[in-house]
């Protein structure tokens, strides 16, 4: 009771204190400013605050229906093609393995995991200075499943994908685009294409993109071939976007600089082939192949 | 210096010249029965999975293997070899399977593992092949796209040459289906082999999808596909 009323005189002599300072005009002046500031803040991280709590994917914007299966992620396993997407403005760059799998591994210990994130970060550069938004699967030395590498793509809105690869096999010094196999062409009722088939309605754009960037991966790199060719790589399968496996040979090299001095070729070609393929960029509709 | 002391030393320096000589050749012999343990473990694993020897009875024909074409830009090259292949589309499959597993004679155009082995072969009586190997297969190929693409296109191609029954394949790895073969290619689905004997999709409808189970079990292969869109030099991939 006691302590009680011992507050209660220091918060009146506290009462007292301001009124005495408020009759100063400095003090109110300082009042008023701090006020403002507070507001201003305030103001500024009301406005930021739905832009960081939303969510920035369209899948997450647009949830799956209900009653729809679902990956053990808790993934859609369902894309709708026909979602709204507005040109070409986001590269999601794949460098594959890392984690616990180094990927393609040379007698020098030159492993595949390490490199492809090196050349990450050029083509990355390269592409932002090419006025696109990159999204890499992996900054360090994580190994996202092949699902979740997708997820990240299949959320983008008017992206293309770009996995990067380096083999154990090939002519040194070359560089081969990838595009999936030939899928037949399939959808369910509900029009929307499954989960494990979602590069389906995409190929005749991986392949337009795929002979793109090997164009001109081949006028850098002699002996590379002058065409994208076609693989069952399992990452671009489940990727409902444009999408290419780029890969680089070899880790046999005797020295990784060899490999390093790709990179910028590499780079250029990628994110030069990826700008001259935006005007092609048209979503396809559901079923279709264009 | 006393005679015996020149004995001595003139002893050491001769041990030590054979010693130096001697020390090369046995390392060469010490790596020669290093190999050959190798090789005949290797051997003695094939004999033991070896289900199906060639039958010296049977009429030879002439087989067409695809085994790497040595210019190291991932294509294959035919080599045809006369064997004793018999008619049912099984056994005549494992035969020419073994024989690509076996080996080229020079080693360096080895499309699949040495160590790789074929556990066994069904066909299915819509023309689907099943083909088990050993997990050599996906621990020992190298890993990359092209390595691994080659590694499958020597298979469909062999079989396309030589079992026009064959219309599809679905690779196993010790008998359990694998997402990826090293890492890479994917072997989910079923590979086109021969597309001669194939149902051809009616061209404006697209092909029904399989059910796709709430528990995420992986669709069955569909029942028709567009032969028009398998190049014969890559076999395409179904899902």
């Amino acid at each position: 009771m006691a302590d009680r009323f011992g507050m209660l005189l220091d918060v009146e002599n506290i009462a007292r204190m301001i009124r005495c300072a408020w009759g100063r005009g400095s003090f109110r002046i300082g009042a008023l400013f701090f006020f403002f500031v507070f507001g201003a803040v305030a103001l500024s991280i009301s406005a930021q605050a739905p832009s960081q709590t939303a969510p920035v994917t369209p899948s997450a914007q647009s949830p799956a229906p209900q009653g729809l299966p679902t990956t053990p992620q808790g993934l859609p396993q369902t894309i709708s093609p026909a979602m709204p997407r507005a040109g070409l403005n986001v590269v999601v760059l794949d460098p594959a393995h890392g984690g616990t799998d180094p990927g393609a591994r040379g007698t020098g210990g030159i492993r595949e995991s390490e490199i492809v994130l090196d050349f990450a970060a050029q083509v990355r550069r390269a592409l932002e200075a090419q006025g696109f938004q990159v999204v890499q699967t992996r900054q360090g030395n994580e190994d996202p499943s092949f699902d979740d590498r997708s997820a990240i793509a299949n959320a983008q809105s008017g992206a293309v994908f770009v996995t990067l690869h380096i083999a154990s096999t090939g002519l040194p010094g070359t560089a081969r685009v990838y595009v999936n196999s030939d899928l037949p062409v399939t959808t369910d009722a509900g029009g929307l294409i499954p989960w494990d088939r979602a590069q389906t309605p995409f190929q005749g754009l991986s392949r337009k993109l795929g002979d793109l960037v090997q164009g001109l991966l081949a006028q850098r790199f002699k002996g590379s071939p002058n065409a994208a060719q076609t693989a069952a790589v399992r990452q671009l399968r489940t990727t409902a976007a444009p999408a290419i496996a780029v890969e680089i040979s070899s880790v046999v090299v005797e020295d990784r600089a060899d490999l390093d001095r790709m990179a910028p070729g590499v780079a250029d070609s990628i994110a030069t082939g990826v700008a001259a393929f935006r005007p092609s960029y048209v979503v396809p509709t559901a079923g279709a192949t264009p | 210096m006393a005679r015996w002391i020149r004995w001595v030393v003139g002893v050491l320096c001769v041990a030590v010249l054979v010693g130096a000589i001697y020390f090369p050749i046995l390392r060469r012999r010490l790596r020669l029965a290093a190999k050959l343990q190798q090789q005949t473990a290797e051997q003695a694993r094939r004999e033991l999975t070896q289900a199906v020897p060639i039958n010296p009875g049977e009429p030879r024909v002439k087989a067409r293997l695809f085994w790497a074409s040595g210019n190291g830009d991932g294509t294959l090259l035919d080599s045809t070899v006369e064997l004793p292949l018999s008619n049912d589309p099984v056994l005549r499959s494992k035969q020419v399977l073994n024989t690509l597993l076996a080996g080229p004679v020079d080693t360096d155009l080895r499309t699949l593992p040495p160590d790789a082995v074929l556990l066994a072969f069904y066909m299915l009586p819509n023309g689907t092949a099943i083909a088990d190997f050993s997990e050599a297969l996906a621990t020992a190929t190298p890993s990359g796209i092209q390595s691994e693409q080659l590694a499958v296109d020597s298979i469909t191609r062999t079989l396309e040459a030589n079992v026009p029954r064959v219309q599809r394949l679905k690779i196993l790895i010790h008998g359990q289906e694998v997402e990826t073969l090293a890492g890479h290619l994917d072997l989910t689905g079923t590979f086109l082999v021969n597309t001669s004997g194939v149902q051809v999709a009616p061209a404006a409808a697209s092909v029904p999808a399989p059910a796709t189970s709430p528990s995420g079990d992986k669709p069955a292969a569909p029942a028709t596909v567009k032969p028009a869109q398998a190049p014969m030099t890559k076999p395409a991939r179904e899902h």
